[in-house]
């Protein structure tokens, strides 16, 4: 606890510490990234990997098959989205303002998509890995919430520069020539649609 | 991990399965010359997602990582450069040696350099530096703080905040600063928060986040100084026609910073009430903000403000109606979580909302759902009952467990509430019941019936026969056990017994070992039960002698047992119809002491007199609570915490609307026996007082204050009797932040003459008080003579030690030495009543009958200050200390009331207390006091407590 948060009869939360993590799941419940806060915080949850393992287990089974955007979880408020098979959560106090939230989360996940170009699914997640993880740091510092306009987000997030060689993440020289084509066609798709 | 056995056969799986060796082999590339920008970043990325994914790393490897990263600062790309940020910030609480990238980090948080550079530099370094080197890049700091760039503002104030709590003493002095960038013209002047513009050449930022940094940094610089938060929230209140003290006129961009000034605004109220009003007037405003943030954060606060008349909260619960209706799902979670909140003290403000509730109980939200279904509960009248149960059936199939669960509580609290809807319930329970469910929620549901059973003597007789019909089918042995044993109570009482023992018998025959158990236990209070004829008796003792041929142990023992008891009446009132218990929380303390004392079992067997008793009516009313607690922890989404928080769940034990203020004064009273052994446990900590005994045999029940309320310091005292001993214990606060109390005792004069009685023997000073911190010191008199209970008050004073100190640090200044100082007290009062312990007895008239005359005490007094008899009664039992038993406190007409009230002198003699009164207007309350007890000199210090 770094500031003292003096004794107030609604326990409202009178610092800026308002995140305790993000975390980012496949559509199987598997943990793609996940960052957990503990400045600021008088009760640091969930500090072993495994107990974070289990959280994001049940986390992930209560709320995978509802589309709403909110749940109370394990004492937190749980601010949730979902685009294409990718599942973004963020974790906030209890008592914090849920729209205050709402609006960090947004400000990621619309950032995300912005760079990835609106095609936002596990692939290109992993695949522009630098991307996300630099976008993240540009949201939220030590569960304080940094910026939560999408566009100043993305636009703080360099785009990859050049080399000689190139390498990219994945391991393009097996993909398919197949593969290439349709993915491809979907990204035409998509543009269309929009 | 699970997912690394997935059979992730498409090129994802490389970097799924990245593996830390792997990666570290990898990080040759960072020391390759020329630095290939790109293929380092794309390593770094995975380093980090390595760590973003769980793994952990040793201090060796991370070590070796950082120090070849560092050599990445020769190359000037900027998309590496932004990774090699990042990188050292997450390894930095790894690696060794951090602080080496220093000068490099300075290098690039110079004004000169690039914008995206400096405010990551500005966040990197301040993670890696050490706060005694703060003073050299304070400079810089506070430069980028009134920076135009509202990232490198932004950075430089967020990282500001997380360095204060290392180093207040610098940070505190940015203050200036600080506030420039909260009122600064920022380059954006957006519009709405969520509008974007989809132009990413010149990004501007529409949420002004600047402001909200700025404004957490110079609230948590500046939160002990009272007139500091007051003028910040004055300052931006000025947009509201200039209206109120002279606002500045400033304008909040920001929504987010909105939020934390209305959270100040709050803060400010509940520190000066004189301010209540304007700023009550402003938060109103507030509410009709634009942004929906803004306007729920009013509501919200409106909602939890204390004592919110009617007209302030309308037009926060117009607005929450609203949002009740909006398609986003968190703006209507976060409406009626506020409503929710909002009921419970408040029930008839959420009224209006009722409707638009209803619609929300099938909300696809479940969580918006159960907040729905509780509120309405509160809320709810006798004719929308059934449109809501009509609806609840509707659904009950669909959802899960879990859910079930809460309806049933809700479904349980609503019987209390409506009795005369009995049969609704019932029929609806009893469905509900024959449903697929799990133990959880089947058990709820027998709760819920059991309760209805016992509050509504109409349906009982068609609550039982449910009950029956379920144990008939049942898969849980618990369940069985259970309504077996409310069976057995309540069976006997009913118009015909031999129903429901024909039921009971049926389990003796068909189920297993522990049921069967059960259903002797029910048989032998029907056999042991006055209401039935002898031909019943007789029966039973017949089925009972065929259990003694059961196959298990335990259920011969305990139809030998009913068979024995049955026909003994005497016995029979001692087991099973005792209508106490013992204190369960006691009980388990003394027994948890006896087993860890080795010299105890020689000393001899346990002391069960020991133990205080309660009634089973008190007993059942503490269980009820808990229940409250453990349903507003669903509720919240909570996991049950220790006690704690018993004292406010009884201050909003709301739902059991029917529950008498008698009810609530006992409810209260199973705490004390908690409470006591609180004191008890404080008490042996110290040395000199565990000396007097294991435990005090008497505390006081309620702490006294000793000084008014909003002093500089908060005294309350507690007393404690021991059989030679006496200690007052005092809770002592300190509110001022500014200095730091030591040696604070207190010293105690007594005003009257008690050489031979009591001798003063201990003082336990609080060596160091803390602002806001409280402590406890003692003083411990010795009792020297046991006969001789004094009445004696004590002028009390508080000495100490002054230091001055900084406020938020709380350490004193190292050249202070401090000045002695005092601070007079109220007087502590020490009577009879302390010596009594408020102990309930079970059957206090049979024990009043049995002392008789000779240990009996009257007097009659006439108390003509006293305006009625239930303010009357109240002080009598504060001033002897003794239990009121049912209805002593509730007097049923204005005019006369008998009290009885039970206690153990020294925790040991019992005694009971009957008090006559008799109420005239003009004259005042007569009252006739007559005390018997098991000492009989007792019966006359009891008597002469009150005068």
């Amino acid at each position: 606890m770094h500031i003292s948060t003096p004794i107030t009869l609604n326990m409202s939360n009178l610092t800026l510490y308002t995140t305790r993590a993000l975390i980012i799941l496949d559509s199987d419940g598997n943990r793609l990234i996940a960052k957990y806060y503990t400045r600021g915080s008088t009760q640091q949850s969930y500090k072993t990997p495994k107990e974070q393992a289990t959280f994001e287990k049940d986390l992930f089974a209560k709320t995978r098959k509802s589309n709403s955007e909110v749940i109370l979880y394990d004492g937190q408020t749980v601010l949730f989205k979902y685009v294409s098979d990718v599942y973004f959560y963020l974790v906030g106090d209890p008592e914090e303002n849920e729209l205050l939230l709402g609006s960090v989360l947004n400000g990621f996940v619309e950032a995300v998509s912005i760079l990835l170009k609106h095609n936002v699914d596990k692939r290109s997640v992993l695949d522009n890995l630098d991307m996300i993880v630099l976008a993240l740091d540009e949201t939220i510092d030590d569960g304080i919430a940094l910026e939560s306009d999408p566009n100043v987000i993305a636009s703080h997030v360099s785009k990859r520069g050049t080399d000689t060689i190139d390498v990219s993440l994945s391991n393009i020289n097996e993909q398919t020539l197949m593969d290439a084509y349709k993915q491809a066609k979907e990204r035409f798709n998509l543009a269309l649609l929009r | 991990m699970s997912w690394k056995k997935d059979e992730d056969t498409d090129e994802l799986g490389a970097l799924m399965h990245l593996d830390r060796s792997t990666v570290l082999q990898e990080a040759r590339v960072f020391n390759e010359t020329p630095i290939r920008p790109r293929q380092s970043r794309i390593l770094l990325a995975k380093i980090i997602f390595l760590l973003y994914r769980g793994e952990s790393m040793s201090t060796t490897e991370a070590t070796e990582l950082f120090f070849s990263i560092t050599k990445l600062f020769q190359s000037k790309d900027m998309s590496l450069r932004q990774m090699v940020y990042l990188a050292i910030k997450e390894l930095s609480t790894i690696s060794e040696d951090v602080i080496m990238v220093t000068s490099s980090l300075m290098k690039d948080m110079q004004p000169k350099s690039e914008v995206t550079y400096r405010a990551n530099a500005i966040r990197a370094l301040c993670k890696i530096v050490d706060p005694s080197m703060l003073p050299g890049i304070e400079r810089f700091l506070k430069a980028a703080i009134v920076e135009r760039s509202p990232s490198i503002a932004s950075a430089a104030l967020v990282s500001s905040l997380h360095l204060f709590g290392d180093a207040k003493d610098v940070v505190r002095r940015w203050g200036n600063e600080v506030n420039e960038a909260l009122n600064g013209k920022s380059l954006s002047q957006g519009s709405s928060f969520f509008g974007a513009s989809a132009n990413q050449n010149q990004v501007v930022s529409t949420s002004n986040i600047v402001q909200y940094h700025a404004m957490g940094l110079l609230y948590a610089i500046r939160q002990h100084d009272r007139m500091a938060v007051l003028k910040l929230v004055q300052t931006f209140s000025g947009q509201n026609k200039g209206s109120w003290m002279g606002g500045s006129g400033a304008t909040l961009r920001s929504n987010m910073a909105h939020v934390l000034l209305i959270r100040y605004a709050v803060r400010v109220m509940e520190d000066d009430p004189s301010l209540a009003p304007q700023l009550s007037t402003l938060l109103e405003e507030w509410v009709r903000h634009r942004s929906d943030m803004v306007s729920l954060e009013a509501a919200r606060a409106i909602c939890h403000l204390k004592n919110v008349t009617s007209k302030q909260l309308t037009p926060a619960v117009n607005a929450l109606q609203l949002f009740l209706s909006s398609p986003k799902a968190t703006v209507r979670f976060a409406a009626i979580r506020t409503l929710n909140t909002l009921a419970r003290t408040n029930p008839e403000a959420v009224q209006p909302c009722n409707v638009d509730m209803e619609g929300l109980i099938t909300d696809s939200n479940r969580s918006v759902a159960t907040f729905a279904i509780t509120t309405l509960l509160k809320t709810g009248n006798e004719a929308s009952v059934d449109r809501l149960m009509k609806q609840m059936q509707g659904f009950m199939t669909e959802i899960s467990d879990e859910f079930k669960i809460i309806v049933a509580e809700a479904v349980r609290s609503l019987c209390r509430k409506f009795p005369g809807k009995h049969s609704l319930f019932l029929g609806f329970l009893s469905g509900v019941l024959r449903d697929e469910g799990g133990y959880e929620f089947k058990r709820s549901a027998i709760e819920a019936i059991v309760d209805l059973a016992k509050h509504v003597p109409e349906c009982k007789e068609t609550a039982l026969a449910h009950l029956c019909e379920f144990i008939e089918d049942c898969e849980f042995t618990k369940l069985s056990v259970r309504v077996l044993h409310f069976l057995g109570e309540e069976g006997p009482h009913t118009a015909r017994p031999t129903v429901y023992i024909r039921h009971i018998y049926n389990r003796v025959v068909l189920e297993n070992a522990v049921v069967r158990a059960a259903a002797v236990n029910a048989l032998a209070k029907f056999g042991a039960s006055t209401v039935g004829d002898a031909s019943l008796q007789r029966s039973v003792r017949v089925l009972l002698k065929r259990c003694l041929d059961d196959r298990d142990d335990e259920v011969r023992d305990r139809a030998a047992w009913a068979l024995r008891m049955t026909g003994d009446e005497n016995v029979r009132d001692k087991y099973i119809r005792d209508d106490s218990t013992f204190a369960l929380a006691a009980l388990e303390r003394k027994l948890v002491e006896y087993c860890a004392d080795p010299g105890a079992a020689l000393k001899g067997s346990f002391n069960f007199d020991s133990v205080p008793r309660i009634s089973r009516a008190q007993e059942v009313e503490a269980r009820d609570r808990q229940r409250q607690e453990t349903m507003d922890a669903v509720l919240t989404g909570t996991t049950l915490k220790a006690p704690t928080s018993s004292k406010t769940a009884a201050g909003k034990g709301d739902l059991s609307a029917d529950a008498t203020q008698d009810a609530g004064a006992s409810s209260g009273f199973v705490d004390v026996f908690e409470q006591q052994a609180k004191y008890a446990s404080q008490l042996n900590a110290i040395p000199e007082l565990a000396a007097f005994g294991e435990q005090p045999l008497v505390s006081s029940q309620t702490p006294t204050a000793l000084t008014e309320a909003e002093t500089e310091y908060g005294v309350q005292c507690i007393k404690h009797i021991y059989s030679n001993h006496i200690v007052f214990q005092f809770d002592i606060t300190n509110t001022i932040p500014e200095q730091v109390l030591e040696q604070v005792e207190v010293a105690m004069e007594p005003e009257e003459d008690i050489d031979g009685v009591l001798q003063p023997v201990v003082v336990v000073p609080i060596s160091e008080l803390k602002c806001d911190e409280p402590a406890t010191a003692y003083v411990a008199f010795e009792h020297l003579d046991p006969e001789t209970f004094p009445a004696v008050s004590f002028a009390c004073t508080l000495k100490f030690i002054v230091k001055e100190c900084d406020p938020a640090t709380g350490e004193p200044e190292d050249d202070d030495d401090g000045f002695e100082d005092e601070y007079s007290l109220e007087a502590t009062e020490l009577n009879a009543g302390d010596f009594m312990q408020a102990t309930y007895i079970p059957d206090s008239h049979a024990l009043w009958e049995s002392l008789g005359d000779s240990a009996q005490s009257v007097e009659t007094f006439a108390l003509s200050n006293f305006d009625s008899i239930k303010e009357c009664t109240e002080k009598v039992v504060e001033l002897l200390g003794m239990c009121p038993l049912e209805g002593a406190l509730a007097p049923k007409s204005k005019a006369a009331h008998q009290a009885v009230l039970t206690g153990k002198w020294l925790g040991k003699s019992k005694t009971v207390a009957r008090a006559r009164m008799t109420y005239q207007k003009g004259a005042g309350v007569t009252m006739e006091l007559a005390v018997r007890s098991e000492e009989p000199s007792v019966s006359e210090l009891v008597v002469s407590a009150i005068a």
